[in-house]
């Protein structure tokens, strides 16, 4: 698979390692500059060491951040979640394809490499199945891998490891034995890198059992996903969509750098967020759109329309409480999804409507990934991803009408 | 200099049980398979229904690769597991009950003949051809990040020598030195496909050089030379020396599954001449290392375990429908 784009000398500015950001000096990872990273971390300077840690399986009091206190981009909440739980347990560690000096593609191992060494910050060879696989076999031997699959498009090379053997064993084997492994991987696009390199696909993963699908749109739920998601005694699927990550080299997202407590912490797998709430229409959405429909909403506010937004986490499990709790506020739905739109989450979450209280919805529609792969011309691209235009167009038509 | 045990009198009157038991397990497996799938063939009915692929020719290499392992060893296998998991040390009982899809079984009844789960031996097996050799290498990591001496088998066919997951796997496993050892079972057939139009080399063995590991092909379906090539690379695994495989050219005595008529076979006529069971209890025999009479003792033995196991799983309940949608994930349940 071609990896082409990420080897063409762009400075992924935001390869610092963790624990360099953390006292603020200025660091090298993989040779570049970092002082993106040194500005984003104005808060205190320590790092949690772990303490505060909930066993596993168990979910701890969410602390929910304060504003004004500590900002991380998403993309150092997710290494500084992998790093708490390594101090805290030897048995995590992380596989895959140029995270270790690398630092991960798309940042999400900035800097482990140099506190944990190669020992657990393994680099393997282009060989999916093999390493996938082997994070099954440590997973099922007490270990907790971390592995990243690099581009999420990439499963079509290593499916069988996913599907049908860490989704399945726990399943087949009747409970007996659990495989406790996060499967990380790069979702999303919006940067011209075309068919094979820019989709979402988090409804393939949901629609297969077995594995839980978490999706986080911004920095403090990344991490405690994350936690959450090394904590879990079952397969989780950890999907961060590029443009959420506060890369340097990649049009930012102005809410991928955002307030994140220093100490470790979970957001519960399967809870829904209201990110913002309205009153004239519900818009369920997650990943990078939610900060779209946020956009839309902020935009409309004036005009007096109440937008709210539903950020759904986790495709499993799909908080359909949540979404059918909000509906029965608004009565109108909306589904923002950069997946597919045929055979997938938007049809699911409007099913979960409709099989629960078909009476809710007095308007619905979807604003999705058009059934047609990702096209490289930029204007073709931004014309079928979901868009703040799009939605706006979506939001309009719901409550004109 | 040798690694392992020598092959001892005693020893090989083990492998040869190990034999036994296995073709007797099988034997019974096959009569409860086909006891009420009639008038004609209904592959779904029956107290043990599904695809049945059993492994009656192919003892010697559990046998003679068993002998070296322990129950903390880890064993991946294929849709053709049952010899392997019992030269492993899986429980008769609850593998059986797993056959017949009884709650009692390693998996309750969720898995089936083709994949079965056991925590206490570290035994599992894939129904994908090839795919069982990823996890393998897992075990392995596992073991040698947490010291001492422990191995990881991985079993495979010799189809599963053509799929990519075995080259990325010998490749890995020999990048990072893992304890773990390959085995083939070559036993020429991909379901109806002769390994002849299958496969471009005479020797899946010398694919091991490609990755600078030993290989090693026994010949013959002989379990003394099974014992001896994996009594090696087991050996060569525990020292810390990496990876190893070895290609047995063994037999499918029966068809692919059950229900195979195997009009494509070719070879048929001269099958039951190379029978491994039959020729290495006359081997012991003829070496004085065994006499009728203990065989005899070795098959009623057999008999009398492998019936308590098919009791026990005939005996057991089976899964409550109710409980259909139980064990998706070990914690909470999806929405």
């Amino acid at each position: 698979m071609s990896t082409d784009l990420d080897r063409t000398g762009q400075e992924p500015a935001d390869n610092a390692p963790a624990s360099a950001a953390s006292t603020g000096a200025p660091v090298t990872g993989a040779g570049v500059n970092t002082a993106t990273d040194a500005d984003m971390n104005t808060g205190s300077d320590a790092i949690d060491t772990g303490t505060g840690r909930a066993p596993h399986g168990n979910t701890a009091a969410v602390i929910e951040p304060e504003p004004g206190k500590r900002k991380l981009s998403t993309a150092k909440s997710i290494q500084e979640a992998i790093a708490q739980e390594m101090r805290a347990d030897d048995s995590v560690f992380v596989m895959g394809e140029d995270v270790g000096p690398y630092g991960g593609i798309f940042s999400s191992t900035t800097g482990l490499i140099d506190e944990f060494g190669a020992d657990r910050i393994l680099d393997t060879p282009i060989s999916e199945s093999a390493f996938i696989g082997a994070g099954i076999g440590a997973a099922v031997e007490g270990m907790r891998p971390i592995v990243e699959l690099m581009f999420v498009d990439f499963f079509g090379v290593c499916m069988d490891q996913i599907y049908n053997h860490m989704a399945k064993i726990h399943f087949e084997s009747g409970g007996n034995v659990q495989v406790p492994m996060v499967l990380m991987t790069a979702v999303g696009g919006g940067y011209s890198d075309g068919a094979q390199h820019s989709q979402a696909l988090w409804g393939t993963f949901a629609h297969l059992p077995g594995m839980k699908v978490v999706v986080p749109s911004n920095p403090y739920d990344a991490k405690g996903l994350m936690t959450a998601a090394i904590r879990s005694n079952d397969p989780v699927v950890f999907m961060f969509h590029k443009g959420i990550m506060g890369l340097g080299w990649m049009k930012k997202n102005k809410r991928s750098i955002g307030a994140v407590p220093e100490e470790s912490y979970e957001v519960p797998i399967g809870k829904a967020r209201i990110a913002r709430e309205g009153t004239d229409v519900t818009v369920v959405t997650l990943s990078l759109s939610v900060h779209h429909a946020l956009d839309v909403a902020e935009k409309l506010e004036p005009e007096g329309i109440s937008v709210e937004v539903l950020d759904l986490r986790s495709l499993v499990p799909l908080d359909r409480d949540a979404i059918v709790a909000s509906v029965s506020k608004t009565g109108r739905l909306i589904v923002v999804d950069e997946d597919y739109q045929s055979f997938g989450l938007s049809g699911e979450v409007i099913a979960s409507v409709a099989e629960r209280q078909p009476e809710l919805l007095s308007h619905v529609s979807r604003v999705c990934m058009p059934d047609v792969p990702v096209p490289y011309a930029s204007q073709l691209e931004h014309s079928v991803l979901p868009t703040a235009t799009r939605i706006e167009s979506a939001v309009r038509g719901a409550v004109t009408k | 200099m040798t690694l392992y045990p020598e092959l001892t009198d005693e020893k090989r009157r083990k492998l040869l049980n190990s034999m036994v038991l296995i073709r007797t397990y099988e034997e019974a497996i096959l009569r409860e398979y086909h006891a009420d799938k009639s008038p004609g063939f209904d592959i779904g009915a029956g107290l043990i229904p599904g695809e049945m692929h059993l492994s009656a020719g192919q003892e010697p290499v559990a046998a003679g690769l068993g002998a070296h392992l322990t129950k903390d060893d880890a064993m991946t296998a294929t849709h053709r597991p049952h010899h392997v998991a019992i030269a492993k040390g899986v429980r008769l009982r609850e593998m059986t009950a797993e056959i017949f899809g009884r709650e009692t079984g390693l998996g309750r009844g969720r898995g089936g003949h083709m994949h079965l789960f056991d925590p206490e031996t570290h035994f599992s097996c894939s129904g994908i051809v090839a795919e069982g050799l990823p996890p393998a290498l897992g075990q392995a990591l596992a073991f040698q990040r947490r010291g001492g001496d422990r191995v990881a088998v991985a079993v495979a066919g010799e189809g599963a020598a053509n799929a990519g997951a075995f080259h990325e796997a010998l490749n890995l496993a020999a990048l990072w030195k893992l304890p773990v050892v390959f085995v083939i079972e070559d036993n020429d057939w991909g379901i109806s496909v002769p390994r002849a139009r299958s496969t471009a080399v005479t020797s899946n063995a010398d694919r091991g050089a490609a990755y600078g590991i030993p290989g090693v092909r026994v010949e013959e379906n002989s379990v003394e030379g099974v014992y001896e090539a994996c009594g090696e690379a087991v050996a060569r695994a525990r020292a810390g020396d990496g990876p190893s495989l070895v290609e047995v050219h063994t037999l499918r005595l029966w068809g692919h599954f059950e229900g195979d008529a195997q009009g494509y076979r070719t070879d048929l006529e001269g099958v039951p001449g190379r029978d491994p069971l039959p020729t290495y209890k006359q081997t012991l025999i003829d070496r004085g290392a065994m006499t009728e009479k203990d065989y005899d003792v070795m098959t009623a033995s057999a008999l009398e375990q492998v019936e308590d196991a098919i009791d026990f799983a005939k005996s057991s309940p089976t899964p409550d429908p109710a409980h259909a949608l139980d064990y998706v994930f070990s914690e909470g349940v999806r929405s």
